[in-house]
Protein backbone atom coordinates (compact mmCIF):
# COMPACT_ATOMS: atom_id res chain seq x y z
CA UNK A 1 0.00 0.00 0.00
CA UNK A 2 1.26 3.42 -0.88
CA UNK A 3 1.66 5.86 1.99
CA UNK A 4 -0.92 8.16 0.45
CA UNK A 5 -3.49 5.40 0.91
CA UNK A 6 -2.68 5.13 4.58
CA UNK A 7 -3.29 8.83 5.00
CA UNK A 8 -6.57 9.03 3.07
CA UNK A 9 -8.93 7.93 5.86
CA UNK A 10 -7.38 10.43 8.23
CA UNK A 11 -7.62 13.25 5.70
CA UNK A 12 -11.32 12.51 5.32
CA UNK A 13 -11.80 12.29 9.08
CA UNK A 14 -9.65 15.31 9.95
CA UNK A 15 -12.29 18.10 10.09
CA UNK A 16 -14.78 15.95 12.03
CA UNK A 17 -12.11 14.71 14.44
CA UNK A 18 -10.86 18.25 15.03
CA UNK A 19 -14.33 19.55 15.90
CA UNK A 20 -15.14 16.53 18.08
CA UNK A 21 -11.87 16.75 20.00
CA UNK A 22 -11.51 20.52 20.38
CA UNK A 23 -15.17 21.35 21.10
CA UNK A 24 -16.54 18.21 22.76
CA UNK A 25 -14.08 15.65 24.13
CA UNK A 26 -11.38 17.93 25.51
CA UNK A 27 -13.92 20.38 27.04
CA UNK A 28 -15.56 17.44 28.80
CA UNK A 29 -12.33 16.43 30.53
CA UNK A 30 -11.59 20.07 31.17
CA UNK A 31 -14.98 20.41 32.86
CA UNK A 32 -14.07 17.52 35.15
CA UNK A 33 -10.72 19.12 35.92
CA UNK A 34 -12.20 22.61 36.47
CA UNK A 35 -14.79 21.25 38.88
CA UNK A 36 -11.97 20.64 41.40
CA UNK A 37 -10.72 24.24 41.18
CA UNK A 38 -11.96 27.68 42.21
CA UNK A 39 -11.28 28.98 38.70
CA UNK A 40 -12.77 32.39 37.93
CA UNK A 41 -12.85 34.11 34.57
CA UNK A 42 -11.14 37.21 35.94
CA UNK A 43 -8.54 35.78 38.29
CA UNK A 44 -7.72 32.18 37.42
CA UNK A 45 -7.75 29.58 40.18
CA UNK A 46 -6.23 26.58 41.89
CA UNK A 47 -7.03 23.06 43.01
CA UNK A 48 -9.48 22.97 45.93
CA UNK A 49 -10.51 19.31 45.98
CA UNK A 50 -14.19 18.62 46.53
CA UNK A 51 -15.02 22.05 47.94
CA UNK A 52 -17.27 22.99 45.00
CA UNK A 53 -19.37 19.90 45.52
CA UNK A 54 -19.65 20.65 49.23
CA UNK A 55 -20.74 24.18 48.40
CA UNK A 56 -23.33 22.79 45.98
CA UNK A 57 -24.76 20.47 48.60
CA UNK A 58 -25.41 23.37 50.94
CA UNK A 59 -26.60 25.80 48.25
CA UNK A 60 -30.30 26.59 48.25
CA UNK A 61 -30.16 27.84 44.66
CA UNK A 62 -28.64 24.56 43.52
CA UNK A 63 -31.32 22.44 45.20
CA UNK A 64 -34.00 24.71 43.83
CA UNK A 65 -32.59 24.32 40.30
CA UNK A 66 -32.20 20.56 40.64
CA UNK A 67 -35.71 20.18 42.10
CA UNK A 68 -37.28 22.25 39.34
CA UNK A 69 -35.39 20.29 36.69
CA UNK A 70 -36.50 16.92 38.07
CA UNK A 71 -40.09 18.18 38.39
CA UNK A 72 -39.81 19.26 34.77
CA UNK A 73 -38.83 15.73 33.73
CA UNK A 74 -41.58 14.12 35.81
CA UNK A 75 -44.32 16.31 34.33
CA UNK A 76 -43.13 16.71 30.75
CA UNK A 77 -41.92 13.20 29.87
CA UNK A 78 -45.20 11.26 30.37
CA UNK A 79 -47.06 13.90 28.34
CA UNK A 80 -44.49 13.76 25.53
CA UNK A 81 -44.59 9.95 25.46
CA UNK A 82 -48.40 9.73 25.32
CA UNK A 83 -49.74 12.75 23.41
CA UNK A 84 -47.55 12.49 20.26
CA UNK A 85 -48.56 8.82 19.91
CA UNK A 86 -52.23 9.83 19.81
CA UNK A 87 -51.33 12.59 17.37
CA UNK A 88 -49.47 10.14 15.13
CA UNK A 89 -52.47 7.80 15.10
CA UNK A 90 -54.62 10.79 14.17
CA UNK A 91 -52.52 11.78 11.14
CA UNK A 92 -51.54 8.26 10.05
CA UNK A 93 -54.51 7.38 7.77
CA UNK A 94 -53.98 8.34 4.14
CA UNK A 95 -57.08 10.51 3.72
CA UNK A 96 -57.43 13.83 1.86
CA UNK A 97 -55.60 16.90 3.24
CA UNK A 98 -53.44 14.80 5.58
CA UNK A 99 -50.07 16.15 4.32
CA UNK A 100 -51.34 19.62 5.21
CA UNK A 101 -52.26 18.54 8.75
CA UNK A 102 -48.95 16.74 9.29
CA UNK A 103 -46.95 19.75 8.19
CA UNK A 104 -49.06 22.08 10.32
CA UNK A 105 -48.64 19.94 13.41
CA UNK A 106 -44.88 20.03 12.85
CA UNK A 107 -44.71 23.84 12.59
CA UNK A 108 -44.06 24.50 16.33
CA UNK A 109 -40.97 22.28 16.00
CA UNK A 110 -39.35 24.34 13.25
CA UNK A 111 -39.91 27.65 15.05
CA UNK A 112 -37.20 28.57 17.54
CA UNK A 113 -37.91 28.33 21.26
CA UNK A 114 -37.37 32.08 21.55
CA UNK A 115 -40.17 32.77 19.03
CA UNK A 116 -42.47 30.18 20.59
CA UNK A 117 -41.73 31.47 24.10
CA UNK A 118 -42.47 35.07 23.15
CA UNK A 119 -45.73 34.06 21.44
CA UNK A 120 -46.89 32.23 24.58
CA UNK A 121 -45.82 35.06 26.87
CA UNK A 122 -48.30 37.13 24.90
CA UNK A 123 -51.07 34.49 24.94
CA UNK A 124 -50.69 33.82 28.68
CA UNK A 125 -50.82 37.47 29.83
CA UNK A 126 -53.31 38.38 32.53
CA UNK A 127 -55.72 39.89 29.95
CA UNK A 128 -54.61 37.56 27.14
CA UNK A 129 -56.62 35.12 25.01
CA UNK A 130 -55.94 32.06 27.17
CA UNK A 131 -57.36 33.71 30.25
CA UNK A 132 -60.31 35.00 28.21
CA UNK A 133 -61.01 31.44 27.06
CA UNK A 134 -60.74 29.97 30.57
CA UNK A 135 -63.08 32.64 31.93
CA UNK A 136 -65.59 32.32 29.09
CA UNK A 137 -65.75 28.56 29.59
CA UNK A 138 -66.21 29.32 33.31
CA UNK A 139 -63.21 27.18 34.24
CA UNK A 140 -61.86 30.04 36.35
CA UNK A 141 -63.50 33.13 37.84
CA UNK A 142 -60.45 35.40 37.97
CA UNK A 143 -57.65 35.45 35.36
CA UNK A 144 -54.81 33.10 36.30
CA UNK A 145 -51.42 34.76 36.91
CA UNK A 146 -49.55 32.45 34.50
CA UNK A 147 -46.55 34.77 34.24
CA UNK A 148 -46.36 36.37 37.67
CA UNK A 149 -46.88 33.48 40.09
CA UNK A 150 -43.70 31.44 40.64
CA UNK A 151 -45.31 27.99 40.61
CA UNK A 152 -47.64 28.71 37.70
CA UNK A 153 -44.74 30.20 35.78
CA UNK A 154 -42.85 26.91 35.90
CA UNK A 155 -45.93 25.08 34.64
CA UNK A 156 -46.34 27.67 31.87
CA UNK A 157 -42.80 26.83 30.73
CA UNK A 158 -43.67 23.11 30.78
CA UNK A 159 -46.79 23.81 28.72
CA UNK A 160 -44.64 25.51 26.08
CA UNK A 161 -42.08 22.67 26.09
CA UNK A 162 -44.83 20.10 25.51
CA UNK A 163 -46.61 22.23 22.90
CA UNK A 164 -43.41 22.69 20.90
CA UNK A 165 -42.32 19.05 21.25
CA UNK A 166 -45.53 17.30 20.13
CA UNK A 167 -44.75 17.38 16.39
CA UNK A 168 -41.17 16.18 16.77
CA UNK A 169 -42.09 13.00 18.63
CA UNK A 170 -45.16 12.56 16.40
CA UNK A 171 -42.84 12.06 13.41
CA UNK A 172 -40.80 9.46 15.34
CA UNK A 173 -44.01 7.57 16.16
CA UNK A 174 -45.20 7.84 12.54
CA UNK A 175 -42.08 5.99 11.38
CA UNK A 176 -42.66 3.31 14.01
CA UNK A 177 -46.35 2.94 13.15
CA UNK A 178 -45.51 2.52 9.47
CA UNK A 179 -43.57 -0.61 10.43
CA UNK A 180 -46.48 -2.24 12.33
CA UNK A 181 -47.78 -5.02 10.05
CA UNK A 182 -51.34 -4.31 8.94
CA UNK A 183 -52.22 -8.01 9.34
CA UNK A 184 -52.01 -7.69 13.13
CA UNK A 185 -54.82 -5.14 13.15
CA UNK A 186 -56.87 -7.13 10.65
CA UNK A 187 -56.51 -10.33 12.67
CA UNK A 188 -57.58 -8.53 15.83
CA UNK A 189 -60.52 -7.03 14.00
CA UNK A 190 -61.62 -10.45 12.78
CA UNK A 191 -61.45 -11.63 16.39
CA UNK A 192 -63.92 -8.87 17.23
CA UNK A 193 -61.56 -6.42 18.92
CA UNK A 194 -62.82 -2.81 18.86
CA UNK A 195 -60.55 0.10 18.10
CA UNK A 196 -59.80 0.85 21.77
CA UNK A 197 -58.98 -2.80 22.42
CA UNK A 198 -56.74 -2.88 19.35
CA UNK A 199 -54.95 0.26 20.55
CA UNK A 200 -54.02 -1.44 23.83
CA UNK A 201 -53.24 -4.93 22.55
CA UNK A 202 -51.78 -4.27 19.08
CA UNK A 203 -50.56 -0.67 18.75
CA UNK A 204 -49.00 -0.18 22.20
CA UNK A 205 -46.99 -3.45 22.25
CA UNK A 206 -45.65 -2.84 18.74
CA UNK A 207 -44.48 0.73 19.46
CA UNK A 208 -43.15 -0.01 22.96
CA UNK A 209 -39.47 0.30 21.92
CA UNK A 210 -40.28 3.65 20.30
CA UNK A 211 -42.03 4.79 23.48
CA UNK A 212 -38.81 4.08 25.37
CA UNK A 213 -36.82 6.02 22.78
CA UNK A 214 -39.21 8.97 23.05
CA UNK A 215 -39.07 8.73 26.84
CA UNK A 216 -35.26 8.85 26.87
CA UNK A 217 -35.03 11.63 24.28
CA UNK A 218 -37.64 13.81 25.98
CA UNK A 219 -36.12 13.17 29.42
CA UNK A 220 -32.65 14.21 28.25
CA UNK A 221 -34.17 17.29 26.56
CA UNK A 222 -36.08 18.17 29.75
CA UNK A 223 -32.91 17.86 31.86
CA UNK A 224 -31.31 20.48 29.60
CA UNK A 225 -34.23 22.92 29.64
CA UNK A 226 -33.04 26.50 29.32
CA UNK A 227 -34.44 28.72 26.54
CA UNK A 228 -38.10 28.51 27.57
CA UNK A 229 -37.19 29.39 31.18
CA UNK A 230 -35.05 32.33 30.08
CA UNK A 231 -37.64 33.69 27.64
CA UNK A 232 -40.81 33.12 29.68
CA UNK A 233 -39.60 33.67 33.25
CA UNK A 234 -37.05 36.29 32.18
CA UNK A 235 -33.32 36.76 32.82
CA UNK A 236 -33.95 37.06 36.56
CA UNK A 237 -35.78 33.70 36.77
CA UNK A 238 -39.21 35.03 37.70
CA UNK A 239 -40.41 36.52 40.97
CA UNK A 240 -37.81 35.93 43.69
CA UNK A 241 -35.55 34.18 41.17
CA UNK A 242 -37.22 30.83 41.86
CA UNK A 243 -38.09 29.74 38.31
CA UNK A 244 -34.74 28.31 37.29
CA UNK A 245 -33.38 25.09 35.82
CA UNK A 246 -29.93 23.61 36.26
CA UNK A 247 -28.65 24.92 32.92
CA UNK A 248 -30.11 28.33 33.78
CA UNK A 249 -28.12 28.44 37.02
CA UNK A 250 -24.96 27.06 35.39
CA UNK A 251 -25.08 29.86 32.86
CA UNK A 252 -25.86 32.45 35.53
CA UNK A 253 -22.92 31.59 37.79
CA UNK A 254 -20.49 30.55 35.06
CA UNK A 255 -20.70 33.40 32.56
CA UNK A 256 -20.17 37.10 32.74
CA UNK A 257 -17.08 39.11 33.59
CA UNK A 258 -16.41 37.34 36.89
CA UNK A 259 -17.94 33.95 36.12
CA UNK A 260 -17.26 31.25 38.74
CA UNK A 261 -16.11 28.69 36.20
CA UNK A 262 -15.04 26.03 38.71
CA UNK A 263 -18.32 26.11 40.61
CA UNK A 264 -20.33 26.06 37.35
CA UNK A 265 -18.26 23.12 36.12
CA UNK A 266 -19.08 21.15 39.29
CA UNK A 267 -22.78 21.78 38.71
CA UNK A 268 -22.39 20.74 35.06
CA UNK A 269 -20.94 17.41 36.18
CA UNK A 270 -23.89 16.84 38.51
CA UNK A 271 -26.19 17.53 35.56
CA UNK A 272 -24.23 15.02 33.47
CA UNK A 273 -24.52 12.32 36.13
CA UNK A 274 -28.27 13.01 36.47
CA UNK A 275 -28.73 12.73 32.71
CA UNK A 276 -26.83 9.47 32.38
CA UNK A 277 -28.52 8.08 35.50
CA UNK A 278 -31.97 8.91 34.21
CA UNK A 279 -31.27 7.18 30.90
CA UNK A 280 -30.12 4.04 32.70
CA UNK A 281 -33.15 4.04 35.03
CA UNK A 282 -35.59 4.43 32.14
CA UNK A 283 -33.94 1.57 30.28
CA UNK A 284 -34.09 -0.65 33.35
CA UNK A 285 -37.76 0.20 33.97
CA UNK A 286 -38.57 -0.81 30.44
CA UNK A 287 -36.78 -4.12 30.78
CA UNK A 288 -38.64 -5.00 33.98
CA UNK A 289 -41.88 -3.95 32.36
CA UNK A 290 -41.29 -6.40 29.57
CA UNK A 291 -40.40 -9.29 31.82
CA UNK A 292 -43.51 -8.71 33.94
CA UNK B 1 -59.95 25.79 3.26
CA UNK B 2 -60.20 22.05 2.92
CA UNK B 3 -60.60 21.53 6.66
CA UNK B 4 -63.90 23.32 6.79
CA UNK B 5 -65.15 21.74 3.60
CA UNK B 6 -64.37 18.29 4.85
CA UNK B 7 -66.51 18.65 7.93
CA UNK B 8 -69.48 18.95 5.58
CA UNK B 9 -70.77 15.35 5.40
CA UNK B 10 -71.63 15.43 1.68
CA UNK B 11 -68.21 16.65 0.70
CA UNK B 12 -66.48 14.32 3.10
CA UNK B 13 -68.31 11.44 1.48
CA UNK B 14 -67.31 12.65 -1.98
CA UNK B 15 -63.68 12.82 -0.99
CA UNK B 16 -63.89 9.40 0.59
CA UNK B 17 -65.21 8.10 -2.71
CA UNK B 18 -62.23 9.62 -4.44
CA UNK B 19 -59.75 8.00 -2.08
CA UNK B 20 -57.91 5.04 -3.57
CA UNK B 21 -59.04 1.71 -2.22
CA UNK B 22 -59.01 -1.88 -3.38
CA UNK B 23 -62.70 -1.47 -4.11
CA UNK B 24 -63.62 -3.97 -6.81
CA UNK B 25 -63.76 -6.96 -4.54
CA UNK B 26 -67.41 -7.80 -3.91
CA UNK B 27 -66.82 -8.47 -0.19
CA UNK B 28 -66.13 -4.81 0.43
CA UNK B 29 -69.28 -2.84 1.00
CA UNK B 30 -69.51 0.90 0.29
CA UNK B 31 -68.92 3.09 3.34
CA UNK B 32 -71.77 2.87 5.79
CA UNK B 33 -73.29 6.00 7.42
CA UNK B 34 -71.41 5.07 10.59
CA UNK B 35 -68.17 5.15 8.58
CA UNK B 36 -68.97 8.58 7.21
CA UNK B 37 -69.76 9.87 10.69
CA UNK B 38 -66.44 8.49 11.87
CA UNK B 39 -64.60 10.24 9.06
CA UNK B 40 -66.33 13.54 9.83
CA UNK B 41 -65.44 13.18 13.50
CA UNK B 42 -61.83 12.48 12.46
CA UNK B 43 -61.67 15.79 10.59
CA UNK B 44 -63.29 17.64 13.48
CA UNK B 45 -60.57 16.38 15.84
CA UNK B 46 -57.89 17.25 13.27
CA UNK B 47 -59.29 20.76 12.96
CA UNK B 48 -59.31 21.18 16.75
CA UNK B 49 -55.63 20.14 16.99
CA UNK B 50 -54.87 22.46 14.08
CA UNK B 51 -56.33 25.40 16.00
CA UNK B 52 -54.31 24.40 19.06
CA UNK B 53 -50.98 24.12 17.22
CA UNK B 54 -51.28 26.73 14.44
CA UNK B 55 -53.67 29.13 16.19
CA UNK B 56 -50.95 30.83 18.26
CA UNK B 57 -48.95 31.65 15.11
CA UNK B 58 -52.00 32.97 13.26
CA UNK B 59 -53.11 35.01 16.26
CA UNK B 60 -49.63 36.55 16.60
CA UNK B 61 -49.55 37.30 12.87
CA UNK B 62 -52.85 39.16 13.30
CA UNK B 63 -51.45 41.07 16.25
CA UNK B 64 -48.35 42.08 14.31
CA UNK B 65 -50.60 43.71 11.69
CA UNK B 66 -52.73 45.66 14.18
CA UNK B 67 -52.68 49.45 13.99
CA UNK B 68 -53.01 52.23 16.56
CA UNK B 69 -56.80 51.99 16.69
CA UNK B 70 -56.66 48.25 17.43
CA UNK B 71 -56.61 46.82 20.91
CA UNK B 72 -54.25 43.98 21.72
CA UNK B 73 -55.94 42.74 24.87
CA UNK B 74 -59.68 42.87 24.36
CA UNK B 75 -62.46 40.64 25.63
CA UNK B 76 -63.35 38.82 23.45
CA UNK B 77 -60.01 38.75 21.61
CA UNK B 78 -59.94 39.17 17.84
CA UNK B 79 -57.06 38.61 15.46
CA UNK B 80 -58.16 40.21 12.18
CA UNK B 81 -56.91 43.80 12.49
CA UNK B 82 -59.54 46.53 12.08
CA UNK B 83 -56.85 49.11 11.39
CA UNK B 84 -54.28 47.00 9.48
CA UNK B 85 -50.76 48.35 9.06
CA UNK B 86 -47.19 47.23 8.37
CA UNK B 87 -45.86 49.92 10.68
CA UNK B 88 -44.92 47.44 13.44
CA UNK B 89 -42.48 45.71 11.11
CA UNK B 90 -40.89 49.06 10.24
CA UNK B 91 -40.64 49.80 13.98
CA UNK B 92 -38.77 46.53 14.61
CA UNK B 93 -36.17 47.61 12.03
CA UNK B 94 -35.87 51.02 13.74
CA UNK B 95 -35.37 49.57 17.23
CA UNK B 96 -32.96 46.75 16.41
CA UNK B 97 -30.71 46.22 13.36
CA UNK B 98 -32.94 43.35 12.32
CA UNK B 99 -31.41 43.01 8.83
CA UNK B 100 -27.98 42.55 10.38
CA UNK B 101 -29.37 39.87 12.70
CA UNK B 102 -31.06 38.09 9.79
CA UNK B 103 -27.79 38.27 7.85
CA UNK B 104 -25.85 36.81 10.79
CA UNK B 105 -28.37 34.01 11.26
CA UNK B 106 -28.28 33.25 7.53
CA UNK B 107 -24.48 33.06 7.54
CA UNK B 108 -24.41 30.81 10.62
CA UNK B 109 -27.17 28.51 9.36
CA UNK B 110 -25.88 28.26 5.78
CA UNK B 111 -22.26 27.60 6.73
CA UNK B 112 -23.35 25.06 9.34
CA UNK B 113 -25.49 23.27 6.74
CA UNK B 114 -22.61 23.06 4.25
CA UNK B 115 -20.00 21.94 6.79
CA UNK B 116 -22.31 19.31 8.29
CA UNK B 117 -23.05 17.82 4.86
CA UNK B 118 -19.45 18.02 3.63
CA UNK B 119 -17.42 17.06 6.72
CA UNK B 120 -20.15 14.71 8.00
CA UNK B 121 -20.20 12.77 4.73
CA UNK B 122 -16.41 12.68 4.49
CA UNK B 123 -16.11 11.18 7.97
CA UNK B 124 -19.14 8.94 7.52
CA UNK B 125 -17.76 7.60 4.24
CA UNK B 126 -14.32 6.85 5.71
CA UNK B 127 -15.93 5.03 8.65
CA UNK B 128 -18.32 3.01 6.48
CA UNK B 129 -16.15 2.29 3.45
CA UNK B 130 -12.48 2.18 4.41
CA UNK B 131 -10.69 -0.41 6.52
CA UNK B 132 -7.90 1.11 8.54
CA UNK B 133 -6.37 0.90 11.97
CA UNK B 134 -8.29 3.23 14.30
CA UNK B 135 -11.65 3.03 12.53
CA UNK B 136 -13.45 1.62 15.58
CA UNK B 137 -11.83 4.14 17.93
CA UNK B 138 -12.82 7.07 15.73
CA UNK B 139 -16.39 5.73 15.64
CA UNK B 140 -16.49 5.47 19.44
CA UNK B 141 -15.17 9.01 19.76
CA UNK B 142 -18.05 10.35 17.64
CA UNK B 143 -20.52 8.29 19.68
CA UNK B 144 -19.10 9.87 22.82
CA UNK B 145 -19.85 13.38 21.52
CA UNK B 146 -23.51 12.31 21.30
CA UNK B 147 -23.56 11.14 24.91
CA UNK B 148 -22.06 14.36 26.29
CA UNK B 149 -24.77 17.06 26.16
CA UNK B 150 -23.46 20.44 25.03
CA UNK B 151 -25.25 21.98 28.03
CA UNK B 152 -22.80 20.11 30.29
CA UNK B 153 -19.64 21.44 28.62
CA UNK B 154 -20.55 24.90 27.32
CA UNK B 155 -18.72 26.68 30.15
CA UNK B 156 -15.40 25.10 29.23
CA UNK B 157 -16.13 25.35 25.49
CA UNK B 158 -16.41 29.07 26.18
CA UNK B 159 -12.92 29.03 27.76
CA UNK B 160 -11.56 27.19 24.72
CA UNK B 161 -13.23 29.65 22.37
CA UNK B 162 -11.74 32.50 24.36
CA UNK B 163 -8.24 31.07 24.03
CA UNK B 164 -8.75 30.57 20.29
CA UNK B 165 -9.96 34.16 19.88
CA UNK B 166 -13.41 33.02 18.79
CA UNK B 167 -15.47 34.96 21.33
CA UNK B 168 -17.87 37.44 19.72
CA UNK B 169 -17.35 36.04 16.22
CA UNK B 170 -19.75 34.13 13.99
CA UNK B 171 -17.07 31.46 13.56
CA UNK B 172 -17.27 30.96 17.31
CA UNK B 173 -21.01 30.35 17.01
CA UNK B 174 -20.61 27.90 14.13
CA UNK B 175 -17.57 25.79 15.05
CA UNK B 176 -18.85 23.64 17.95
CA UNK B 177 -21.71 22.33 15.76
CA UNK B 178 -19.92 22.59 12.40
CA UNK B 179 -20.06 18.81 12.14
CA UNK B 180 -22.13 16.92 14.72
CA UNK B 181 -22.01 13.28 15.72
CA UNK B 182 -25.59 13.05 14.52
CA UNK B 183 -24.60 14.04 10.94
CA UNK B 184 -21.60 11.70 10.90
CA UNK B 185 -23.59 8.69 12.12
CA UNK B 186 -26.47 9.32 9.70
CA UNK B 187 -24.01 9.39 6.79
CA UNK B 188 -22.15 6.35 8.10
CA UNK B 189 -25.38 4.29 8.11
CA UNK B 190 -26.41 5.61 4.69
CA UNK B 191 -23.03 4.77 3.09
CA UNK B 192 -22.94 1.44 4.91
CA UNK B 193 -26.20 0.33 3.28
CA UNK B 194 -25.04 1.06 -0.29
CA UNK B 195 -24.36 -1.90 -2.59
CA UNK B 196 -20.68 -2.86 -2.56
CA UNK B 197 -20.59 -3.93 -6.23
CA UNK B 198 -20.53 -0.44 -7.76
CA UNK B 199 -17.81 0.61 -5.38
CA UNK B 200 -15.72 -2.47 -6.17
CA UNK B 201 -16.11 -1.86 -9.90
CA UNK B 202 -14.83 1.67 -9.35
CA UNK B 203 -11.80 0.28 -7.49
CA UNK B 204 -11.02 -2.02 -10.41
CA UNK B 205 -11.37 0.93 -12.79
CA UNK B 206 -8.61 2.57 -10.78
CA UNK B 207 -10.71 5.25 -9.09
CA UNK B 208 -9.06 6.99 -6.14
CA UNK B 209 -10.71 7.06 -2.73
CA UNK B 210 -11.73 10.62 -3.29
CA UNK B 211 -13.41 9.79 -6.61
CA UNK B 212 -15.22 6.84 -5.04
CA UNK B 213 -16.52 9.05 -2.25
CA UNK B 214 -17.49 12.06 -4.30
CA UNK B 215 -18.59 10.58 -7.64
CA UNK B 216 -19.82 7.10 -6.75
CA UNK B 217 -21.19 7.24 -3.22
CA UNK B 218 -22.35 10.83 -2.68
CA UNK B 219 -24.95 10.88 -5.49
CA UNK B 220 -26.61 7.85 -3.88
CA UNK B 221 -27.33 9.42 -0.49
CA UNK B 222 -29.33 12.50 -1.48
CA UNK B 223 -32.07 11.68 1.05
CA UNK B 224 -29.58 11.69 3.91
CA UNK B 225 -28.04 14.91 2.60
CA UNK B 226 -31.48 16.51 2.72
CA UNK B 227 -32.17 15.35 6.27
CA UNK B 228 -28.76 16.41 7.58
CA UNK B 229 -29.04 19.73 5.73
CA UNK B 230 -32.54 20.56 6.97
CA UNK B 231 -31.78 19.65 10.59
CA UNK B 232 -28.45 21.52 10.59
CA UNK B 233 -30.09 24.64 9.17
CA UNK B 234 -33.01 24.50 11.60
CA UNK B 235 -30.78 23.86 14.60
CA UNK B 236 -28.42 26.72 13.74
CA UNK B 237 -31.27 29.14 12.97
CA UNK B 238 -33.11 28.34 16.22
CA UNK B 239 -30.22 27.89 18.67
CA UNK B 240 -30.19 30.29 21.61
CA UNK B 241 -27.94 29.23 24.53
CA UNK B 242 -24.60 29.11 22.70
CA UNK B 243 -24.96 32.28 20.56
CA UNK B 244 -26.14 34.09 23.69
CA UNK B 245 -22.98 33.02 25.54
CA UNK B 246 -20.39 33.53 22.83
CA UNK B 247 -21.67 36.75 21.23
CA UNK B 248 -21.16 39.92 23.23
CA UNK B 249 -21.67 42.87 20.90
CA UNK B 250 -25.00 43.69 19.35
CA UNK B 251 -23.89 43.84 15.72
CA UNK B 252 -22.93 40.15 15.91
CA UNK B 253 -26.21 38.89 17.41
CA UNK B 254 -28.09 36.16 15.63
CA UNK B 255 -31.84 36.60 15.21
CA UNK B 256 -32.88 34.61 18.30
CA UNK B 257 -30.55 36.58 20.59
CA UNK B 258 -31.60 39.86 18.98
CA UNK B 259 -35.26 38.99 19.34
CA UNK B 260 -34.89 38.25 23.05
CA UNK B 261 -33.15 41.62 23.36
CA UNK B 262 -36.06 43.32 21.54
CA UNK B 263 -38.60 41.62 23.78
CA UNK B 264 -36.67 42.57 26.90
CA UNK B 265 -36.46 46.22 25.91
CA UNK B 266 -39.95 46.63 24.44
CA UNK B 267 -42.01 44.16 26.43
CA UNK B 268 -44.91 46.62 26.62
CA UNK B 269 -45.29 47.09 22.89
CA UNK B 270 -46.94 43.76 22.09
CA UNK B 271 -47.49 44.58 18.42
CA UNK B 272 -43.79 45.26 17.81
CA UNK B 273 -42.71 42.07 19.62
CA UNK B 274 -45.28 40.14 17.58
CA UNK B 275 -43.87 41.62 14.37
CA UNK B 276 -40.36 40.62 15.47
CA UNK B 277 -41.35 37.01 16.05
CA UNK B 278 -43.09 36.89 12.67
CA UNK B 279 -39.95 38.16 10.92
CA UNK B 280 -38.03 35.28 12.48
CA UNK B 281 -40.52 32.53 11.83
CA UNK B 282 -42.40 33.25 8.58
CA UNK B 283 -39.48 32.53 6.19
CA UNK B 284 -38.94 29.20 7.96
CA UNK B 285 -42.64 28.24 7.82
CA UNK B 286 -42.91 29.13 4.12
CA UNK B 287 -39.76 27.16 3.26
CA UNK B 288 -41.00 24.23 5.34
CA UNK B 289 -44.43 24.05 3.69
CA UNK B 290 -42.76 24.10 0.26
CA UNK B 291 -40.33 21.32 1.24
CA UNK B 292 -42.62 19.34 3.55
CA UNK B 293 -43.37 16.46 1.18
CA UNK B 294 -39.68 15.90 0.67
CA UNK B 295 -38.95 16.40 4.37
CA UNK B 296 -41.35 13.75 5.68
CA UNK B 297 -40.12 11.26 3.09
CA UNK B 298 -36.49 12.01 3.93
CA UNK B 299 -37.09 11.92 7.69
CA UNK B 300 -38.77 8.55 7.34
CA UNK B 301 -35.90 7.19 5.25
CA UNK B 302 -33.27 8.56 7.60
CA UNK B 303 -34.96 7.09 10.64
CA UNK B 304 -35.37 3.69 9.04
CA UNK B 305 -31.77 3.63 7.94
CA UNK B 306 -30.48 5.12 11.18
Amino acid sequence: MRPRRLLTPWLLLAPALAVALVFHIVPFFRTVQLSFTDFRLSSGGQYIGLENFGALASSEVFWLSAGNTLLYVVVVVPLLVALPLLLALLVQPKIPAMPFFRASFYTPVIASMVVVGLIWVFLLKEQGPVNWLLQTLRIVQEPLPFLTDGTLLLFSCMLVTVWKGLGFYMVIYLTALANVPGELHEAAQVDGAGSIRRFWSVTIPSVRPTMLLVGVLSAIAAMKVYAEIYVIAGPTAGPGGTVRSMVFTIREVGSGFDGQIGYAAAMSLVLFVFTIGLTVVLQKLNRENREA
Amino acid sequence: MSVIESTDPALAEASVGAAPRPARRPRRRPMRPAGVAKRVLHYVVLAAVLVLLMGPFVYTLGTSLKGDADSVFSYPPYFIPRDPTLENFAKVAEIIPVWTFIGNSLIVATVSTITNILFGSMAGWALARLRFRGNASAYLLFLATLVIPFEVIFISVFLTSKQLGLVDTLAGVILPSAVTGFSILLFRTAFGSLAKAVDEAAVIDGASEFQRYWRVSMPQVKGTMAVVGIFSFMFAWDDFLWPQIVLTSQQNYTLTVGLEFLAGAFADDQKVVAAGTMIAVIPLIVAFFIAQKWFFRGAGEGAVKG
